[in-house]
């Protein structure tokens, strides 16, 4: 009988990561053909940092190589940005024309970084980050130039200021919040963060708000001025302020959107039943991630109900966070921040850099932020996703899984 | 240069002499003086350690080093100047007296002052006032003996002397812990055991206390029936004819009446009474009858007794009966509690006495000191006692009390009466060397006075030996001599009554010393054949009439007693039990009794950590079986209720007590043991218990029975916090945190040292209990003092469940040691982790567990246990790992411990406990 058509519109690791779990369970149902704007196969997006941090290289990171598409019978348009579909005719159609025709339709379009709307965004040397095309740009730059400025101190911001001073330069992160990484960590930790990574040379401009970026004459970016007047030079600036889901193409192909696709248990687009979202451009029960783990567990759960079995469901996810920074251990996941109805257990050694913080609602633990010392952090992880009582082991858990 | 002085023991009564070694107005070390016939050159654990008790920082921290006096009642006193202080002082007294006559003024005086500090209060007193309201401390100690002494013998006097022990061949121990109480003179004991293994020692104490691993025969009787059993061996001696009729008929008075008394007391009721067998009793009396010369040693147990009169006289007239006095080797030999208490009473220093051995009640001898004096008349109104003093002071009769070294807000009986009396009295002068005791917070004026090492003057010991007290050191800060603060208060007020402005001409002690001498002529005590300078070259003992030029070792050898007819008078007393017998509601006997190690309110031993080491913290000891009824752990907390108070303390097993007892050391006073009543009042510490209930005759209180309840304490919230702190520090923040604490309804706030190797350091343990964790602000205060806020203290904390720790590490290279520990909440891990940090155990490899809960180990820790051997520094597990390895008979085994750990070779104190422990572990074989 004649194969279904399967389109994937982006070629990331959230889309990829839903063909291989197809084609485990049902490798000969659709005819695959993938769209991707990079001129890349599937790499891993989050080991950007450690290649920027010259730890590994692009080719390391590449997670499905060329023959891994041929070898599964997939066309493969890479750089190709799809820029319309017809619902009506189901059909894709690329900017330079290629068009693929479907039965089933996975939108995996991913996110794009969020650029500030600041004056000077425009300038050469103002840069995202978050692709390869990025990652060099930054190896490139430390090469020939001094003074960089990271906008933003979350995971990635802090990730990009390593990465840039490891290759030599001076790095400043701005960040407005009072803390580092305060989705992430709660006071304190992010107290030893900063503190950690000063050490390591890294400068720190908290609750500064970036006003221009300013130029040089010639076009390039040479210093960031604040609010309050001051001055940071800058041949160099990462915006690392967070992304937005990319829901271009699905708005105009009159998807419902809200901050992203909006998707059933099935990740199933809420329009149109044959059209499927994944990765950080969907949004589950009003959540869209931005993790990788979510991400895969979005994959397999689409996967299952494109290979007809749909007995799969996506339930939403717990994450966690750890920061790919060698040599500073960090750990946070659920509700870490406390609050209202919730307790807290606190360890710390000031001297030997660890903090802990266990956060508990009721008899059960909802969040964790480790700092310092994060072995037990899989544990901790394991407990918040069973939702499992630790009452009785309450006093044990600061100090480990109890060796039974 | 170091300069070497020679002076006594502030400690005891056996007046042990010693060499004070000084190094620039510093005390820099201490030695038994070799040459006094007291000690011969032996010290006792406390004694050996009383140089560092006058260490530079022990006084900056302990001593009250000015004049303070308080605007009001609880608010913090405020330094003034001498003349300011006197001057006031006088004031105040001046006005009670004139607007309600002297006998609202009270003087409460102690048996650590010197002759000279006492015949100075007294003539104030009872010359200048003219009030009889002066009584001491040896009122809870001595007065009982002292009247059984006069009713029998005529005269306060104890016949024999320490050299006794070298020529008797059957000691007669009673209520007294020897081995604990008087160390020194139970060396000699064993010496004389030794030289005459034949001796035959009987030990009469309710508990089996360490006197009794030297003891033949150890009777423990019930509490407070030594009367019935004494009258029963009487009666065995009359029915054996073990009674020497001849003296009887020769040299005493009243045997008929105590003859027909003692009708009754036959074995089988004395058994029944005193829950003894027949056996032991035929046995005792046999031994205390039969042998050549039977000596008594008797102290706290007969005298702190609602019949302690009865008691003493009914012992000595065992003696009368068997003519087992007046002899080498032979009386009834009292032991003191205090330093010198003896001279304090061979000036008068009672409410019911004169100078020299005279009464207040003979109407001769009160003509005869007023005219001494060169005073109008001594007042004939016998002085209120002790006891008494304070009851009036509660009741608003007296309104001026004048403290002088002693601490009543410890030690008196019926706290909840004392702290109304000094809380109603108008004014309260404390003449104190340490500003620290609990008597500190009741007091309008504080005068700071000279102690140990800085005074002069003369004590005199248990065998009426007389010894000079030298000054090795000048006074610290602005105190001044006890004597010398009398008299220039005396001379003030003089001034104001208008009257006896000649009374004090006093430059010297020596000068009071000489008038006091001249009181004493062709009295019992004459001592007219003394000076300071015989006394300079060796200590006398009484009497050394002029012309002597040796003093008397035993009195009454020629059968001639201090009574008008020259008679020993027998004393027919019937037993009487204790005053307040056990009951179901109290169904337990609270004893209280001394720790080996500590002294009284322990003002000065409490400033050694390392004496800490034997008994590191207040409990009370219960016998197991009673223990198990209510099922109670060790360690457990209990409410200790009598009818008069209540305090919390931990519980300890201890198989030495009878069923239905308990005891807890009398030195856990406010200062150590506080805590708070359901009610919110303070609990007072021992003597919250005790009951003030007296002997008629001596009106010495009966501090050795009380009836208590016991009940389990279920304060589930406990807190331990210890640290090692700088010398000049640590007995600083153990005060702050025994104030800080004194709202849980459990506190113990303790010293502890460091002991052999490195000895000297110190560090403070705080225990506390609560219904509830306190506010944490407390705790961070306690970490705070602690030195347990700073970046090298790992922390855990878990609010909702109270749980909060804290441990310091001190870390050098690759080593890291805990120095300081708060666990609150769950204290379980104090098992070891109390051991890493006494005994400074490496705890790198412990990392983040330290912070853990379990009672066990990360690794293998073993707790040390208790100190034995203070002087080495040995302790018990250390004890009992070498008793594992040993071989042979107990005296090889003991030798084998004390050549491989040194205990017990330099003091000898702890020499009884390792017999015990040799005893209770199997040879190996």
């Amino acid at each position: 009988m004649k194969k279904m058509k399967l389109v994937m519109v982006g070629n990331g690791m959230a889309g990829v990561r839903t063909l291989e779990e197809l084609l485990k369970i049902a490798p000969d149902l659709y005819d695959i053909t993938v769209f991707g704007a990079e001129p890349h196969p599937n790499y891993n997006r989050i080991l950007l940092s450690p290649v920027l941090a010259g730890e590994q290289t692009l080719e390391q990171i590449v997670l499905n190589s060329w023959e891994w598409y041929s070898a599964n019978g997939i066309t493969l348009h890479a750089g190709k940005k799809v820029v319309e579909v017809d619902r009506t005719r189901r059909v894709v159609r690329a900017e330079d024309g290629t068009e693929a025709g479907y039965d089933r339709l996975l939108l995996a379009t991913g996110s794009n970084p969020f650029i500030l709307p600041l004056p000077g965004n425009d300038l050469e040397g103002v840069i995202a980050y978050r692709d390869i095309a990025d990652t060099q740009t930054m190896i490139e730059t430390a090469k020939t130039h001094r003074h960089a400025v990271v906008i933003g101190g979350g995971l990635l911001g802090l990730e990009a200021a390593n990465g840039l001073m490891l290759r030599g330069m001076q790095v400043s992160v701005v960040h407005h919040g009072d803390w580092l990484m305060e989705r992430q960590l709660d006071k304190v930790a992010g107290g030893l963060l900063r503190s950690a990574l000063e050490q390591r040379g890294l400068n720190f401009l908290l609750n500064a708000h970036t006003a221009e970026l300013l130029g040089n004459g010639a076009g390039r970016v040479r210093a960031v001025r604040f609010q309050d007047g001051r001055e940071a030079p800058a041949d160099l600036v990462v915006m690392a302020v967070g992304i937005r889901p990319n829901i271009a193409l699905a708005q105009r192909m009159r998807l419902h959107c809200e901050r992203a696709i909006v998707v059933n248990d099935t990740m199933q687009t809420v329009t149109d039943a044959r059209v499927y979202a994944v990765g950080e451009c969907a949004q589950h029960r009003g959540i869209a991630y931005g993790l990788v783990a979510p991400l895969f567990e979005q994959g397999k759960v689409a996967a299952n109900h494109l290979a007809h079995h749909g007995i799969g469901r996506y339930q939403g996810s717990l994450t966690s966070t750890k920061l790919k920074v060698t040599g500073i251990d960090l750990f946070s996941a659920g509700n870490f921040q406390g609050g209202e109805g919730t307790e807290e257990i606190v360890m710390s050694d000031a001297l030997g850099g660890v903090y802990k913080k266990l956060v508990i609602q009721g008899d059960k633990l909802v969040g964790a932020c480790l700092y310092g010392d994060t072995v037990d952090g899989n544990w901790y992880f394991q407990l918040l996703r069973e939702g499992r009582s630790v009452e009785q082991i309450r006093d044990q858990l600061m100090f480990g899984q109890p060796t039974p | 240069m170091t300069t070497e002085t020679r002076s006594t023991c502030p400690y005891c009564g056996v007046g042990c002499g010693v060499v004070i070694a000084s190094h620039a107005g510093q005390i820099v070390g201490v030695r038994g003086d070799p040459q006094h016939p007291a000690n011969f050159g032996r010290l006792c654990t406390k004694g050996s350690t009383l140089h560092l008790t006058a260490s530079a920082e022990v006084t900056r921290q302990t001593r009250l080093l000015q004049p303070m006096q308080r605007a009001a009642r609880g608010a913090a006193p405020q330094p003034l100047g001498w003349d300011a202080a006197l001057d006031g002082a006088a004031e105040r007294f001046a006005r009670v007296i004139a607007e309600h006559g002297p006998d609202a003024v009270g003087f409460y005086l102690s048996g650590q002052l010197l002759t000279e500090d006492y015949y100075v209060f007294n003539k104030l007193a009872k010359g200048l006032i003219g009030t009889n309201n002066l009584d001491t401390n040896s009122r809870l100690c001595m007065s009982s003996a002292v009247a059984g002494y006069k009713q029998t013998l005529g005269a306060d006097a104890p016949p024999a002397c320490y050299d006794d022990l070298q020529h008797a061949d059957c000691l007669f121990i009673v209520g007294s812990n020897t081995a604990w109480a008087h160390p020194i003179l139970f060396r000699r004991i064993e010496d004389a055991k030794r030289a005459n293994p034949a001796m035959q020692i009987v030990v009469v104490d309710p508990r089996r206390t360490d006197t009794c691993e030297i003891a033949n025969l150890h009777l423990a009787l019930q509490p407070g029936t030594d009367v019935m059993l004494f009258h029963g061996m009487l009666h065995l001696m009359l029915r054996e004819g073990w009674t020497q009729p001849g003296y009887i008929a020769a040299h005493t008075s009243g045997f008929d009446a105590l003859q027909t008394l003692v009708r009754d007391c036959t074995p089988d009721a004395v058994a029944q009474v005193c829950g003894i067998t027949q056996e032991a009793l035929v046995q005792a009396t046999r031994l205390f009858a039969t042998s050549p010369a039977t000596l008594s040693l008797y102290c706290m147990g007969m005298n702190q007794s609602s019949s302690g009169t009865a008691k003493n006289a009914a012992l000595i007239n065992l003696h009368l009966a068997t003519a087992q006095i007046g002899r080498a080797g032979a009386g009834p030999f009292s032991l003191t509690g205090q330093p010198n208490a003896m001279g304090g009473r061979e000036v008068g220093g009672l409410s019911n006495l004169l100078p020299a051995h005279r009464d207040m009640a003979n109407a001769a001898h009160r003509a005869e000191v007023a005219a001494f004096w060169g005073v109008d008349r001594i007042p004939a109104l016998p002085g209120k006692s002790a006891i008494e003093m304070f009851q009036a002071a509660a009741d608003g009769e007296i309104r001026a009390l004048w403290i002088a070294c002693t601490n009543p807000a410890q030690s008196m009986p019926d706290q909840a009466t004392v702290r109304r009396a000094l809380q109603r009295a108008e004014f309260v002068v404390l003449q104190e060397a340490f500003a620290g005791t609990a008597t500190c917070a009741f007091a309008d004026l504080l005068l700071p006075a000279t102690t140990w090492g800085e005074k002069e003057g003369t004590v005199t010991n248990s065998e009426r030996r007389i010894s000079r007290v030298r000054a090795a050191v000048p006074a610290a800060g602005a105190a001044r001599h006890d004597w010398h603060i009398a008299a220039e208060f005396a001379r003030r007020l003089a001034g104001r009554l208008g009257r006896g402005t000649a009374l004090f001409p006093y430059e010297t002690p020596e000068s009071v010393w000489n008038e006091h001498r001249e009181t004493t002529r062709g009295r019992d005590l004459d001592i007219t054949g003394m000076d300071y300078a015989m006394l300079e070259a060796t200590p006398q003992q009484w009497p050394l009439p002029a012309g002597a030029t040796q003093g008397r070792p035993r009195l009454y050898e020629d059968g001639r007693f201090a009574t008008e007819d020259g008679r020993a008078r027998f004393a027919a007393t019937p037993y009487r039990p204790v005053a307040e017998a056990r009951s179901a509601r109290y169904p337990f006997s609270l004893n209280t009794g001394r720790l080996r190690d500590q002294w009284h309110g322990m003002s000065r031993t409490g400033t050694l950590g390392r004496l800490f080491g034997h008994v590191p913290e207040p409990v009370v000891q219960m016998h197991p079986q009673d223990m198990a009824l209510q099922q109670l752990a060790d360690g457990d907390l209990v409410y200790l209720t009598s009818q008069r108070g209540s305090i919390v303390v931990p519980v300890a097993a201890s198989a030495d007590l009878g069923l239905s007892q308990a005891f807890i050391a009398m030195h856990w006073g406010p200062e150590y043991l506080g805590g708070r009543s359901s009610t919110g009042t303070a609990l007072a510490g021992v003597n919250a218990l005790t009951t003030p209930v007296h002997c008629p005759v001596s009106k010495q209180p009966e501090l050795k029975h009380t009836p208590v309840k016991i009940l389990k304490a279920e304060l589930p919230w406990s807190l331990l916090a210890m640290a090692w702190l700088p010398q000049d520090e640590a007995l600083h923040v153990r005060a702050r945190l025994r104030a800080l604490a004194d709202a849980l309804p459990f506190v113990s706030c303790v010293p502890f040292g460091d002991q052999g190797a490195g000895a000297g350091r110190t560090g403070v343990l705080l225990r506390a209990a609560g219904h509830e964790p306190p506010a944490d602000g407390l705790l961070a205060q306690i970490e705070q003092l602690l030195g347990l806020s700073g970046l090298d203290t790992l922390r855990y904390a878990d609010p909702r469940r109270g749980q909060r720790r804290a441990v310091r590490l001190q870390r050098t290279g690759e080593a890291a040691h805990v120095v300081g520990v708060l666990l609150a909440g769950d204290t379980r891990a104090e098992a070891w982790i109390r051991a890493l940090l006494q005994d400074q155990l490496p705890a790198q490899d412990f990392g983040r567990q330290l912070l853990s809960f379990q009672a066990k180990a990360p690794v293998g820790v073993k707790p040390r246990g208790k100190v034995v051997c203070s002087c080495f520094g040995v302790s018990e597990s250390a004890i009992c790992d070498k008793l594992a390895q040993c071989s042979g008979t107990g005296e090889e085994r003991l030798a084998a411990l004390q050549g491989a750990l040194q205990c017990g070779t330099n003091c000898g104190s702890c020499v009884p406990e390792l017999k015990r422990m040799v005893r209770a572990t199997e040879p190996v074989a």
